[in-house]
């Protein structure tokens, strides 16, 4: 079964083998409203964990969306280039941004799983 | 994910609260610290939503935050002269009940604030000019305008008054059904009228492009002309958020991003809002640099930029021509709603100012073309 584990910058993995599906939560989607564009990587882009990945616009500002942990861009969600309002309508689903092949699946220690998650935002 | 800081926190230590507060928050409003008050930035329906409700109904706006006054002297021509003094516009001419909009400069010709200044309609106030100053300038407004009256005027701070905005096509049948007066009124007029019974004033303008009314009455009653307004199907709070996407479709400056002490109006390209008389008599400050710039032509003029693609220019944003040479910057930019696009407003080289130029705006350490615009970005539905 898929697990999906949470960075403190709001970014989530959810984890199929060696690949994780990268998006922001459903609280970040709350706390950046209305989403009216996203910039995606290009497919093969290494990523260092930390390191950007992505851009979302809210109608108010831009934020950085990064790599919660290292590896190599594998496929991105194009759908998002037209319809970004995804992102707040369906988050953990159809607004995914972008599927790593994990480099170091220890980096996955480092973040918080489902329950520690939502404990911590909790504490914002 | 991390987001850029766009509040402004300047005097967030203990921000001061409108006569409204309280039913922003009861209306679940994520509130923000601006400009030293805490205030609505969206409801719960969220920017997007409530800027298309704006252009297609109704949207009611809590801008008490704004420094409300009055310039109080013995006859009209004495006040309008002393303001002429500090500001660029005729105000001698001004018709009772006729709202005009201007600049404060400093000597160098820099502007200092911009404010909506009324004459009342009513003969009793002859002598008396309403004016509404930016809310993070009001601390540095009054002082300055205080200390350049001749003694006969006197600054009179309406501190016990609230303010809201009532903008949109839906505006007018919404305050005719508390106000029946405020349905003749013509744009940028106002007068004093009973609103849901209570005295107010009324002028028909805003800060969205659209028709409007903004509506003036004591702090303690304000609340009453909300919460009625409020009922009706059509009006909806709107927050700062869809306020400044609004105003930057419509082309419109915002004080502290688009102006400032170091633009001219001349380079703002806000000509339009100074009348004849002034340009050639001058007599106010920074007149010499005004008039040299309206003869001669400036040197940078603020444009629209439509950029290509969907991509967002933020404030801050290097104007470069396609060969790379850096020739402006932007000033405000976002995405605009109606105009399902981004759009922005910046200053660049008088050069490359000519609608339809295409220039080049560095998002992220790339090229994003763009286009040089006329504004409005979306057309206005003032009352005409």
């Amino acid at each position: 079964m898929a697990e999906t584990r949470y960075s403190k910058d709001h970014e989530y993995i959810r984890i199929e083998g060696d690949v994780g599906t990268v998006g922001i939560s459903d609280y970040a989607q709350g706390q950046l409203g209305d989403v009216v564009f996203v910039e995606l990587p290009t497919v093969g882009k290494a990523l260092a964990k930390g390191g950007e990945a992505a851009v979302v616009e809210s109608v108010k500002a831009a934020s950085e969306v990064y790599a919660p942990v290292s590896g190599e861009v594998v496929e991105v969600n194009g759908e998002l280039e037209a319809a970004p309002g995804t992102v707040n309508e369906d988050p953990a689903g159809k607004g995914w941004f972008l599927k790593i092949r994990i480099k170091d699946a220890g980096e996955l220690d480092a973040l918080m799983n489902e329950a520690e998650y939502q404990n911590y935002v909790k504490t914002l | 994910m991390a987001a850029e800081a766009t509040t402004d926190t300047a005097g967030a230590a203990a921000p001061l609260k409108t006569p409204l507060h309280s039913r922003h928050v009861a209306l679940g409003a994520r509130m923000v610290p601006f400009a030293g008050y805490d205030m609505p930035v969206q409801y719960p329906s969220g920017i997007l939503t409530e800027h298309n409700w704006t252009r297609e109904k109704a949207g009611l706006f809590d801008v008490s935050h704004m420094g409300q006054c009055f310039l109080i002297g013995p006859d009209h021509e004495t006040t309008a002269k002393a303001l002429e003094a500090l500001i660029p516009a005729d105000i001698v001419n001004l018709a009772p009940g006729k709202q005009r909009y201007s600049q404060l400069l400093n000597e160098e010709g820099g502007i200092l604030d911009d404010l909506m200044v009324t004459r009342s309609i009513d003969p009793d106030e002859d002598g008396a000019l309403y004016v509404v100053v930016n809310a993070a300038c009001k601390d540095t407004d009054y002082p300055h305008i205080e200390a350049r009256l001749p003694s006969n005027v006197k600054l009179v701070r309406a501190e016990h008054r609230g303010l809201i905005a009532l903008q949109g096509p839906g505006a007018a049948a919404a305050l005719a059904a508390i106000a029946p007066e405020a349905a003749e009124m013509g744009f940028m007029t106002s007068r004093t009228m009973k609103v849901a019974g209570i005295k107010a004033n009324v002028s028909r303008s805003g800060y969205t492009g659209e028709d409007g009314y903004e509506i003036s009455a004591a702090a303690d009653r304000i609340g009453e002309i909300w919460d009625t307004l409020l009922l009706d199907g059509n009006v909806k709070p709107i927050g700062l958020g869809a306020r400044d996407s609004l105003r930057l479709e419509a082309g419109l400056c915002l004080y502290g991003h688009d102006i400032d002490t170091t633009t001219s109006p001349i380079e703002a390209a806000l000509n339009w809002s100074i009348q004849k008389r002034r340009r050639e008599e001058g007599g106010f400050p920074g007149a010499a640099r005004v008039q040299r710039e309206l003869a001669e032509g400036v040197s940078r003029i603020r444009v629209g930029l439509k950029p290509e693609g969907r991509a967002p220019a933020r404030e801050g944003t290097e104007i470069a021509t396609p060969e790379g040479e850096v020739i402006g910057v932007v000033t405000s930019g976002g995405f605009g709603p109606t105009l399902n696009g981004p759009c922005a407003m910046g200053y660049v080289a008088k050069a490359h100012s000519a609608p339809g130029t295409q220039l080049n705006l560095i998002v992220r350490g790339k090229p994003l073309p763009a286009v040089v615009a006329t504004m409005p970005f979306v057309p206005n539905g003032y009352k005409r």
